[in-house]
């Protein structure tokens, strides 16, 4: 039996600029993952020394993650991601309720219209954005009170486009619980005052992968939705807890750092939403000021998304797309659809707390001679 | 989505664009924009799903009318346009 190897991977130094999906593991995780995984391999819900141990680190990663997230420590449970937290959040809460439909913007990730697909209900309603992402809170108000609605999800920035959602303004009535999925904010943007429970995701915030959150509010009817125990502690099974601990470490040093990066990062992308403004032929999609601080998103006429992903890749920069093209699906965003945007040649391109000025003057001149090159390719 | 009507004016040029993927049919469309007067109208048929969404996008950056989408006489989905400038 052959040894499964990892390949090895040495390639040209490449700028990463795709910290959106994923950032690099935050030197806290790093140190605090190495730890835990000596101290917290054991099963936290036995009553031995080494299950102690597991269930004090896990308790101490709960107990960071509440304070970071402005909630109580029973309030909070890890599930194997952001995705997972999603569909258990919101089935969960519609489960509880007894009535299935979900009420959701237009814009929410997959994982939301994924969850609403999975139970139909005459009472599902998609709602629509205006021309910068922003959800139409009227119409979100008036659907929330139709008949047969169990919950209502609403994100708190947008994951593709950056725009910020007025959650806090959304007139919901009571009875029907609210889940902010706020993957694309944690560590990035301050969140929303006002939810009943809160998704979120590790590797979004430099945790490790496989690490999501799940906040419940105290007081909000909510039953897992999925085969197990009921309640947050082991919520899908045996717990990861070195995961759980890094992903509060990160999430910790993050918030703590927070508005410094932000305030660094958002001057960064105002440069890369200059550069490609000045294309001819692109548009800079979302919200210019109330948006992400590390996330843009621009669509160029008369060049494939997959073609502008792969010339940067070759030029050293690794950036997202929307595009049909480079998606499983082969389906365009159905962000960018929603917002009415143009769907192919788009980009987009997230930077972390390692990106520079140099790296990202040297990607716009990289950006606008790749565009030009594949224009005039296509004898335009 | 709103079709042409059934007495629209029969577009002028129809560019057939069933098999090609996005963005060809939008670069077709803008290299095909010349060869059609103003005010007349030009149609793309295109099976790609992108077409759908940026058809009417381009008319919006470009500043030309998105008239609506029908269907071509095999049911592939047609997008209408009308050239302003």
């Amino acid at each position: 039996m052959g040894r499964t190897r990892v390949e090895d991977v040495t390639r040209a130094p490449e700028v990463y600029l795709d910290a959106a999906s994923a950032q690099r593991l935050h030197p806290a995780a790093r140190d605090t993952l190495l730890a835990a995984l000596e101290r917290g391999y054991a099963d936290p819900r036995r009553l031995h020394g080494a299950g102690r141990d597991a269930r004090l680190l896990l308790d101490n990663a709960r107990a960071v993650v509440a304070e970071c997230l402005g909630a109580q420590p029973d309030e909070v449970g890890f599930t194997a991601s952001g995705t997972d937290a999603v569909h258990r959040g919101l089935l969960g809460l519609t489960t509880a309720s007894g009535r299935d439909g979900i009420v959701h913007s237009a814009v929410e990730h997959s994982s939301v219209l994924h969850a609403v697909a999975w139970r139909p209900s005459p009472a599902h309603a998609g709602i629509g954005v205006d021309a910068d992402g922003r959800v139409d809170l009227a119409a979100l108000a008036a659907a929330a009170r139709r008949p047969g609605v169990g919950a209502v999800a609403l994100q708190a920035a947008n994951q593709e486009v950056g725009t910020l959602q007025p959650v806090d303004e959304a007139d919901l009535p009571a009875g029907v619980p609210l889940l902010v999925d706020a993957a694309a904010a944690v560590g990035h943007a301050p969140l929303p005052a006002r939810w009943d429970a809160l998704a979120a995701s590790a590797h979004k915030w430099g945790g490790p992968a496989g690490v999501g959150v799940l906040v419940v509010r105290r007081g909000t009817r909510w039953t897992n939705p999925f085969p197990g125990d009921d309640g947050l502690d082991a919520i899908g099974g045996f717990p990861d807890v070195p995961g759980a601990l890094a992903a509060a470490a990160a999430l910790r040093e993050t918030i703590a750092e927070q508005e410094r990066t932000a305030a660094r990062t958002f001057a960064l992308v105002d440069r890369i939403r200059a550069a490609a403004a000045a294309l001819p032929d692109t548009e800079v999609v979302g919200d210019p000021v109330r948006r992400l601080p590390h996330l843009v998103t621009f669509s160029c006429l008369y060049v494939g998304g997959d073609e502008i992903v792969a010339a940067l890749a070759r030029r050293g920069f690794a950036v997202a797309s929307g595009s049909a093209c480079t998606a499983s699906t082969l389906e365009p965003s159905h962000v960018l659809a929603a917002m009415g945007a143009l769907t192919h040649g788009n980009v987009r391109v997230s930077v972390g707390r390692e990106t520079t000025v140099e790296d990202v003057d040297a990607f716009c001149a990289a950006l606008t001679e790749e565009v030009h090159r594949i224009r005039a390719e296509a004898g335009l | 989505m709103s079709g042409p009507g059934p007495d629209a004016p029969r577009p002028s040029t129809e560019l057939d664009c069933r098999d090609l993927p996005c963005p060809r049919p939008i670069i077709e469309l803008a290299k095909a924009l010349p060869s059609v007067a103003v005010g007349e109208l030009l149609a793309v048929v295109a099976r790609d799903p992108a077409a759908r969404h940026d058809v009417p996008a381009w008319c919006r950056m470009r500043g030309q009318e998105y008239v609506g989408e029908d269907r071509a006489a095999d049911g592939a989905p047609r997008y209408v346009v009308r050239r302003l400038s």
